[in-house]
Parts: C-alpha cells; structure tokens; sequence
C-alpha cells in the first residue's frame, strides 16, 4: 500500500521548501538568489516558526553557502542548501571540493542562464557548467518531481557506497514559479522513509581525530579521482535501489530515464525538465495524426546512463536532441555530445541532430515541438542539414 | 604561563612537517595549541604554508581534527562546523557536555585579501570561535608576491624595486581595526617572541562566547631575506620599532599591552635585517624610509589614543 | 610505481593517522646543528616553546635532549637561550666530532 498522500497547490519552489522542512537537516547554509528565493523564505518560516529546529546560516555570499555546507558536513550534519545561476558559478570552486571531500550535500538548482548579460529566467547553463564536478544531477519535469527528487536525493548521497553530492534541478520560473498540484505526503512518513545521516567521517570525533582536505600531489590525487570515478558507477545501482524503494513507498515508478511512446517510435526528441510535458502533449497530438513519435526524458544526467539511453531510442531513425545551453564552440550542446557519442558502437543507429533552445528563458511551446519533429522527418531519411541547430532565436 | 608546566603538555602539532627552518607559522600555532591545555579543538587552515607544509598526504603533522577547504574560506568553513556542533548537540547526538573549540587560521593573504568577506560574515553572524591571522606579510606560498598586509616600500615579486618604482608603494591595511569595526567581543594582535601575551590572548579568545579574532606578527625567513635564527629576533623588532603593537580590544574596550617607551627603536632597526627593505639603506631612499617611519609613527600613536594613552 | 591502489586508501583524501608526518624525517635538511651545554642551562624551556619542529624534547619540565631526527638546524632557539646553553655548529663540524 502506497503511503498517504495529500495534494496541494505549490510552486516548484514551495514544493522544494516543504520537502526541506520534512526532511528537517541539521544546517542549511544559504544565500538569496532569483528564482531559488522562495524556497529560503519558505524555510526562514520554518525555522522562524520552530516547524523545523535546522540551522539556518545566512551567510554573506553562495561562495560561503558551499564552504559552509563543507565545514558543517565534515562535522557530521546533514546539509541542504539551494541556489541558481551566477550563484551556483561562485560556488564552483567549492562545488569540485564538496564533491572530492565525498560529502553528501543535497542542493536544490533552480536553473537559471549565466551571465552575461545578466538574465534571470531559465536555461541550463549553470547545472551543465558544472556537470564533471562529481555532483550526481537529477533534473525535474514539474514541482512535483521537484519535491519527491529531493527525498530520493538525500537517500542516494547518504549511502555509504556513494558519498556524493547530488543536485536537484527544477526549470527557473517555469517550474518553481508556476502553481501546480503537489501530492505532498505525511511528515511522520517521510521522516521514516529518509532515515538518520550516519557520517562516515566527523570531524566532531575528536578522540580520533583525522585531517580533512590536505595536499595532494601526483602520489595520491589521481587514485582519489578514481575513487570518485567508481563512486559514480556505484551510484547509478544505489539510484536504481533508491528509485524502487521509493516506487514501494509512493507506488510511483521511477528511472533514470522516462521513454514516452517510444516503443515503436520513428522519430524522438531526447529533453530534460519541464520541456518534457509540452513535447509530451505534442507526442500524444502527433499520434493521434499516425506519427511514430516519441519523448525520452533524462531524469538522472549524473551519471549518465549511455545504454539504456540508446536501448530505449533503438527503434528511432531520426532523433533530435534539445540542449538549454550553448557549448560555445563545441560540438553542439553537451546532452548531444553524450547521446550521440553513446551510438558510437551501433551498426544501425539514428540520424542525431542537435538543438539549442531556451536561452535565457526564451519560450519554448508546442509550436517548436511541432518544428522538431517536422524537420525530423528529412533528419530522418538521413538529410542532415546542419546537426547544430539553433530553435527559437530570432534568425 | 609556566613554561615548565606547558613542556609536559602533549604537542599537538607534530614534527615532520615541512615548513622553512626557522618558519614562525609552527611557533605560533603551537602557542596557540598549547594555550587550550589539552581542551579539545577542531583546527580548520586556509590555503597557504601552514596549510600544505603541514598535511602532504598521506601524512599529517595535526594530532587534532583539521580540516582545509580553499584559499578564501576557511572562516565561512569553520562556521558550518561549529554550527554543526550546536545542532548536533542540540539534537542529543553528542553529549550535552562534550565541549569542543574552534580554531580558524589563515595567513594575510587569506585574511586580509581574499579571505576577508568570508571572516567578516563569519564575525557578524556571532559563530563561536577564535580566527588567528598568521600575517607574514605577502603571499610567501605561491612565491612571495604582495598583499594587502605587505609593509610600505617593501620589494617583492609583484612590487620589486625598479628603476622607477621601489617596492610597495601603498601602506600596510589595517586590518586589526578593521575587525574591530565588527565589535566582536575580543580582538588582539600578538607576536610569537612575546608567547606569554600570544597563550594570554589566545586563552582569552577561546574562553569569550562568540567570536574572536586574534592578528599575529609572523616573520618568514625567505620571504622576509633574513637568517632563519632571527625569527623570534625580527618578530620582537616589529613590536619595539611600534609597527606591530601590542593591544587588545575586549568588548570594545581597547588596551595596549606593551609600551617600549623609551625604548622605541626607529624601523630602520627592523629593516636592515631583512633583504625586503635592503634598498631603504641607499641613501638616495631616506625620503622613503622617512615616508616609512612617519607611517608608523603615525599609526603608533592611533593605537595609544585608542588606548587611552 | 609505489603505493597503494585507489581501493586501498580512505575516501576523500581523509589521512586517517593524526600526527603520522613523524614518518618524514625532516632532520637531514639540517646544515646546523643546536649542540646542548647542560653545565650552562638552567631548563627555563625557552628553547622547547621557540622551536618550530617539536625538535626540543622536554622530560619533567627540563631540557631532554634534541631529536635531531626533525631538527632543521634554524638556530631560534640558540639565538633565543638566555644563558648561551645551545651552541650552534655545521654539521660538518658536529658530525667531525661525532666521529671523534
């Protein structure tokens, strides 16, 4: 039997902030940024009204947010903190050492274009920026996703086996200022579900002291590295067990990945976030019309998951990437880059095209999901015209 | 402080680790270790000599918990542990009675330059612990390059003496005062050759609630270009020349320590030992080194005012 | 190459050992060596809380000895010694003597 569940009218935003005082950390350090705002006026309040007893340090910049977050995780707390954009860029440094020090920090992005020139509305550029950090990222189609991605989240970092940072990334204004419904479920259910933190290393252990963060030169830093590098692969079998686990508890299915009307599908676009749900209510359209069309939606991007990617795209003749940053320079976005670098071994696989849409918070709307399966349908047949394609911008 | 009594206690900053011979961030920090009497403390360092010299994995020379995270935040890091501390006692997973120190070191580069948001928000928002500057003047770690903190006229890599230019041509920051803006409830500044008010002061930061902020005079023998036996000598003439005086601040009650008096000695005294300054000896320089020793002159007698002498 | 795998080694970069860099011996830097006088030391320990090293060794409250196995030969606490008890000499020298 599923676990007992209420719905309510939150924003994305909203939903992140109830899921942080259900789960009710020890610190959260933080610091204001459009449009992850509201998710610490929702916690202040909650802190304010003693609904949660976490600390809440308002630090002077997100750059101290995450040194915050290190210090307190090291001693052994459970750390939550949330950010966007710019914010999430002067976090960077520390962002590689929250990952490297092999803490289980759990932070909201609220996806947001990086400067310059400044901009507050969504794209990808930030958590795409940070993509090779060491962070396992989780993107979110709706607040509600949002909201239930943050649970699982905390349960993945938190294993022993894994020991990762995982950042939990929801549409800037899309999804977090957007009401929907949110099925929320009891407190007393998901503090059982979430579970004690039990550090493997404290620094509060003071009887057995150890040294955190020394120098390390080319002796050690690379087996360090490597450590990281299979705490990644770990990952993805406590992700899987984290995924049914939760599907036990809410009765709802979870993967890394979601394949919509892909089975027999001709054409697909591959998409992260909240992109998803309007190329779904164009998929249904289309097949309605008799168009083999299909959506893969990719939950986890860290780490990335290439077979089953492409196992859950094999029937596709013309596939379609969509990339909410710019790689300047590159090779086309960076979903596309790995998408298609994953077909590298197969004799037969889709015509891969890429496009790079949404900057900025330009609007992406069933008009250009239409595009895209329009112009996939000569992709298709192995007219590729350019593979890098721009969708949306004034041309 | 009885030196006897304080040679039984443990070290708890080992031997083996790689600093100069002759380096004064060890001296300090075991002043600074050896004033918590065995009490236990979590140490957290920025970037810097200190930091690498003392943990080059796999070994470390720190017999307490220690913890490094980057450059410019090691305030803002020991802020998130010492919060995790009352939470987690608040919350009953350590003892109620399980005291523990906090104890942030960063040298001038970290502290008065890159560092300094980072400690200023940590002092605003009232974390209990003690932050120590270990001030050598430049960044000595990367290759001796000027800070904020570097003496007036002093050459280094990025302000040698040229044929136009001849070292540094601003003054030293202020940076005692500067913390002392944040009314913390105890500010000092020592030097390692007086450990008797250095263990003092260092009793008193960690015995106050909330923040404190102790600045320390820490010569480096390379950086510095004097003989590694000199280290106590050069830090003894940094206080009896007045450019590093003595005080200390508790509750905004300023108070000065030590007073040469007459026994004042001009900068000059300093200066000569140390290759930095060799340049100040020329005489086609005495305008600088007069430039130099009104500065001082002039800040010594701010410090006194604020003393109330 | 030496050393351990990536699996045999604490995660993190965590060193486990506190105080273990008393594995590196950092005595054969020195060029002086600080020569104790006991006729002349009156064990007022100046020299243990000068020494950057942890090189003075302290029993009781008195000098010990030096451990020479750390000492880098700085020569602060010669320098520092109130009652010229620490004689600073080259190694050269010392180890001449030694030989002796």
């Amino acid at each position: 039997m599923s676990a007992k569940r209420t719905p309510r009218a939150l924003t994305g935003d909203d939903a992140v902030g109830e899921a942080m005082r259900q789960i009710n950390p020890d610190v959260v350090p933080a610091y204001p940024i459009t449009p992850q705002t509201e998710i610490m006026h929702h916690f202040a309040k909650y802190v304010a009204n003693g609904e949660v007893d976490t600390e809440l340090i308002c630090v002077e910049s997100e750059h101290s947010a995450m040194s915050a977050a290190v210090g307190a995780s090291c001693a052994g707390a459970r750390v939550m903190t949330a950010t966007a954009a710019n914010g999430l860029a002067l976090m960077w440094e520390i962002v590689y050492i929250a990952a490297s020090t092999r803490l289980p920090i759990v932070m909201n992005v609220v996806n947001r274009a990086l400067s310059g020139p400044i901009n507050i509305h969504c794209d990808h550029s930030d958590s795409m920026g940070c993509r090779d950090s060491g962070w396992i990222q989780i993107y979110s189609e709706t607040a509600q996703e949002a909201y239930e991605h943050t649970m699982m989240a905390m349960r993945i970092a938190e294993n022993h086996d894994v020991l990762l940072p995982v950042m939990v990334c929801q549409d800037g204004f899309i999804t977090s200022h957007s009401v929907e419904r949110v099925d929320v479920f009891e407190d007393e259910d998901i503090k059982k579900w979430v579970g004690e933190f039990v550090p493997k290393y404290t620094l509060l252990n003071t009887d057995n002291p150890h040294t955190v963060g020394p120098l390390d030169l080319y002796d050690y830093y690379f087996e360090h590295k490597r450590q990281q590098m299979d705490a990644m692969e770990k990952a993805k079998g406590v992700i899987k067990q984290v995924f049914s686990e939760f599907e036990k508890f809410s009765g709802k299915p979870f993967d890394f990945i979601e394949s919509y009307r892909l089975d027999d599908a001709d054409t697909a676009i591959v998409a992260l976030s909240s992109s998803c749900g309007t190329i779904k209510d164009v998929v249904d359209d289309l097949r309605e019309k008799g168009q083999k069309v299909g959506l893969l939606k990719i939950r986890v991007f860290r780490p990335f998951m290439p077979e089953m990617i492409t196992t859950a795209l094999k029937s596709c003749k013309g596939v379609a990437i969509l990339d909410r940053s710019a790689s300047f320079g590159g090779f086309g976005g960076p979903i596309f880059t790995e998408v298609r670098s994953a077909f590298h071994e197969w004799k037969e696989k889709p015509h891969i095209i890429n496009y790079i849409y949404g900057l900025g918070g330009r609007e992406f709307t069933i008009k250009h999901a239409h595009q895209v399966f329009n112009e996939l349908e000569e992709v298709k047949k192995g007219n590729l015209g350019i593979k890098v394609r721009s969708l949306g911008s004034r041309e | 402080m009885n030196l006897k009594e304080l040679s039984k206690q443990e070290e708890r900053l080992e031997s083996g680790h790689r600093l100069c011979p002759g380096c004064a961030l060890p001296m300090i920090a075991r002043q600074l270790l050896h004033s918590l009497h065995g009490e236990p403390v979590v140490v957290g360092c920025a970037t810097g000599c200190l930091e690498v010299s003392t943990t080059i994995y796999p070994y470390t020379a720190w017999k307490t918990p220690w913890i490094h995270n980057a450059f410019e935040n090691v305030a803002a890091t020991m802020s998130g542990a010492e919060t995790a501390y009352r939470v987690l006692q608040k919350r009953g997973k350590i003892p109620k009675d399980k005291k523990i120190k906090f104890l942030a070191i960063g040298g001038d580069g970290g502290t008065y330059d890159i560092g300094l948001q980072s400690l200023s928000g940590t002092l605003e928002r009232g974390h209990n612990l003690v932050y120590v500057c270990m001030d050598n003047e430049a960044y000595q770690n990367t290759g001796i390059q000027r800070s904020s903190s570097t003496p007036f006229a002093a050459a280094t890599n990025t302000s040698p003496v040229g044929k136009i230019k001849k070292g540094k041509e601003q003054f030293k920051k202020d940076l005692t005062a500067v913390i002392a803006g944040h009314h913390i409830p105890y500010v000092a500044q020592a030097s390692p050759h007086n450990w008797v008010d250095l263990m003092k002061k260092a009793e008193k930061a960690f015995a106050v609630e909330g923040p404190a902020f102790i600045n320390t005079i820490s010569p480096c023998v390379p950086g510095w270009g004097y003989k590694s036996d000199q280290t106590q000598e050069m830090a003894r003439l940094a206080v009896d020349t007045c450019f590093w005086p003595l005080f200390e601040i508790e509750n905004d009650v300023w108070k000065l320590n030590y007073n040469p008096g007459d026994k004042k000695e001009p900068i000059i005294n300093w200066c000569k030992h140390q290759a930095r300054f060799r340049h100040l000896l020329k005489p086609e320089n005495k305008e600088l080194l007069d430039k130099f020793q009104a500065h001082v002159d002039e800040r010594w007698e701010w410090v006194k005012k604020q003393c109330g002498k | 190459m030496s050393g351990e795998s990536w699996k045999e080694i604490p995660i993190g970069g965590v060193i486990e050992k506190a105080g273990n860099s008393k594995e590196y011996k950092t005595g054969s830097w020195r060029s002086n060596r600080p020569i104790h006088v006991p006729d002349k030391c009156i064990h007022c320990m100046i020299c243990w809380i000068v020494c950057p090293d942890c090189a003075v060794k302290a029993k009781d409250g008195n000098f010990s000895h030096f451990d020479y196995d750390y000492c880098k030969g700085c020569g602060n606490c010669a320098a520092r010694c109130p009652k010229d008890a620490i004689v600073m000499k080259t190694e050269l020298e010392a180890q001449k003597e030694d030989e002796k």
